[in-house]
């Protein structure tokens, strides 16, 4: 039984909260429902279904381009992220040093300082080396926005394992090394993979990085929605806003089943070592 | 002692080791951890940040200061603080933050509370509902308001069928408050379920026996005990607000604009990168002192925590 379990909430504060769910999540049935209207402007209610702004949408070579060089700045940042961030985890859970709290504050810097200052710094020395507008200089910078988030998802992940399986594994003769790669980074794989499936929705959804590093040519789809929608609301992006909503159900579906896949794994191999013994 | 581990890193390989090694890598209280733990780890993820943040940021800050021909000045610093309408902007900020703050923890307190006391299957359908939006694009999130809220939207749809009269709130302070504490509230939520999940909730029910109230015991035990996590989310969300860039830009009038904004301005617009860079660095200074705070108070592995 949970320590919890003798709390009721009582039924005032439970309208409440519901209340606030539906504030939440409202946008998104909204924005759904817009994208399959009939009219030819925003209009509610929609007089009829469509799937004219989804043909629009995907019609237009310059929203596929986009949607093109969105997801290859995610992947190359996720992969970048997922690098660093392990290594960086490892010490910074398993080792004991003076300062770190230093370190810490240093890992997670760019979640807190507002990624405007970061975008216009960046953007400065950028322009100077002359790699704006690339899709290098886009990924390096979603590298660090994302590098915090991946960094807490390996940490808690790492604080779950047990260090003495390693040490297990180097007092029976195996290198430090061997022992990493057979022991410990297999059972580090979902958090790592985790931190990656976040990584790339990060980095796909971010926005203030390529609106400055960017250039006229590598418009991330972030990017080209914020044009449209600071010039004029119109109802195309409703399709590319649902389309973004899809790629987080997916990742979360995908995050939720790396885990599920991991947990199955790891229980039916303690269960075949009960049965061998 | 960066130096003596990579030493130990690279030094001994093969055979486990001697207590001595321990000794070697420094004399101070360490405890044992295999050496492929080592500090070197650390270098790749800290020497990126050096190089494409550490560097950009201070460079911004000697930017700052620079008067071109005349070196180093405080002429940036000190136009942002006579002409009257940045001193505005900048007491906007904190104050539409504080507003901001206040705000989300009245709407995401009750559903914290509610979520960390609910029985397993309706916690999961809620915690659902909190990560879907937390997890889709803000900027999303942001053009979904402005469809319900624009002067012919949903909301006004709604209100001309009930025969009431049109509300605006969006271009406007109402508009841009909505749409912050909309997307800052699942911070809150998410920072005050890890705390309230850690309370014990037996203490409420010894105070229920002992006769105290539902309310009382609420107020007395329950929700004192939960204040580190409105601290933590608190200062948490003051600090995200006051740097926030796409919906105040989005759904804010001209005149409410914050400090962020005026920044992409000066940089977009007027190409006036130094004073743009003074602009950052009181951005960046009222940041780092709430951060600082924020450290202090509550700790750093709260951050960790809320985030997942």
């Amino acid at each position: 039984m949970s320590i919890n379990a003798s709390i009721k909430p009582n039924p005032a504060v439970r309208v409440l909260a519901w209340c606030a769910i539906a504030f939440l999540i409202a946008p998104i049935p909204i924005i759904i429902l817009v994208s399959f209207s009939s009219a030819q402007y925003l209009t509610f209610p929609p007089p009829g279904l469509s799937l004219q702004w989804y043909e629009r949408f995907l019609g237009s070579s310059e929203w596929v381009q986009s949607i093109w060089i969105s997801l290859q700045v995610a992947v190359f940042s996720a992969i970048l992220t997922m690098v660093l961030a392990t290594m960086a985890a490892i010490p910074m859970v398993r080792a004991d040093f003076g300062r770190k709290s230093i370190i810490y504050a240093i890992l997670l810097a760019p979640m807190i300082i507002p990624v405007i200052i970061t975008a216009i710094a960046m953007y400065f020395v950028f322009a100077q080396a002359g790699l704006t507008g690339t899709v290098l200089a886009i990924t390096i910078g979603h590298t660090i926005v994302v590098l915090p988030i991946a960094f807490v998802v390996l940490s808690s992940t790492l604080q779950g394992l047990d260090p003495r399986l390693e040490r297990a594994a180097i007092s029976l003769g195996a290198t430090p090394l061997v022992a990493f790669y057979k022991i410990t980074l297999p059972l580090l794989a979902p958090g790592i993979l985790t931190a990656g499936l976040f990584a790339f929705l990060t980095s796909f959804d971010e926005l203030i990085i390529p609106l400055f590093l960017g250039g006229p040519t590598t418009q991330t789809l972030a990017v080209r929605i914020w044009n449209s929608v600071v010039m004029e609301i119109e109802p195309t992006i409703s399709a590319v806003a649902v389309f973004l909503i899809g790629t987080t159900v997916l990742v979360m579906v995908l995050a939720a089943l790396v885990s599920r896949a991991f947990q199955r794994k790891s229980s039916s191999s303690s269960h075949q070592e009960a049965s061998h013994a | 002692m960066m130096r003596a581990c990579c030493r130990a890193a690279r030094g001994e390989t093969v055979s486990a080791p001697s207590p001595n090694t321990e000794a070697a890598i420094g004399g101070t209280r360490r405890k044992w951890t295999p050496r492929i733990t080592s500090l070197w780890l650390l270098v790749p993820a800290l020497g990126f940040l050096a190089v494409f943040f550490a560097y950009p940021l201070a460079s911004i800050v000697l930017r700052s200061f620079d008067g071109g021909a005349s070196g180093l000045t405080l002429e940036h610093y000190s136009t942002f603080f006579t002409v009257p309408v940045y001193p505005r902007i900048l007491w906007q900020t904190i104050e539409i933050s504080l507003l901001t703050t206040i705000l989300c923890v009245l709407v995401g307190y009750p559903l914290a509370y509610v979520m960390a006391n609910s029985s397993p299957a309706v916690r999961n359908v809620m915690l659902l509902m909190v990560m879907l939006p937390f997890m889709t694009s803000v900027l999303v999130r942001t053009y979904g308001w402005m469809v319900i809220l624009r002067p012919t939207g949903l909301l006004n749809h709604v209100a001309q069928l009930f025969g009431l009269p049109a509300v605006e709130l969006l271009y406007n302070r109402p508009g841009m408050l909505i749409g912050l504490v909309y997307t800052m509230t699942p911070y809150v939520v998410l920072t005050l379920y890890s705390v309230m999940r850690g309370i014990d909730g037996r203490l409420v029910a010894v105070a229920r026996s002992l006769g105290a109230s539902g309310w009382s015991a609420f107020w007395r035990i329950y929700f004192p005990l939960s204040l580190p996590g409105v601290a933590g989310a608190s200062l948490l969300v003051f600090i995200l607000s006051s740097g926030f860039y796409i919906t105040p830009r989005l759904m804010g009038g001209d005149r409410d604009q914050l400090l962020a904004s005026i920044i992409a301005y000066q940089v977009d617009v007027l190409l006036n990168f130094e004073f743009a860079s003074a602009i950052a660095v009181i951005l960046l200074a009222i940041t780092l002192v709430c951060f600082g705070i924020y450290a202090r108070a509550v700790g750093l592995k709260q951050l960790l925590t809320s985030r997942t």
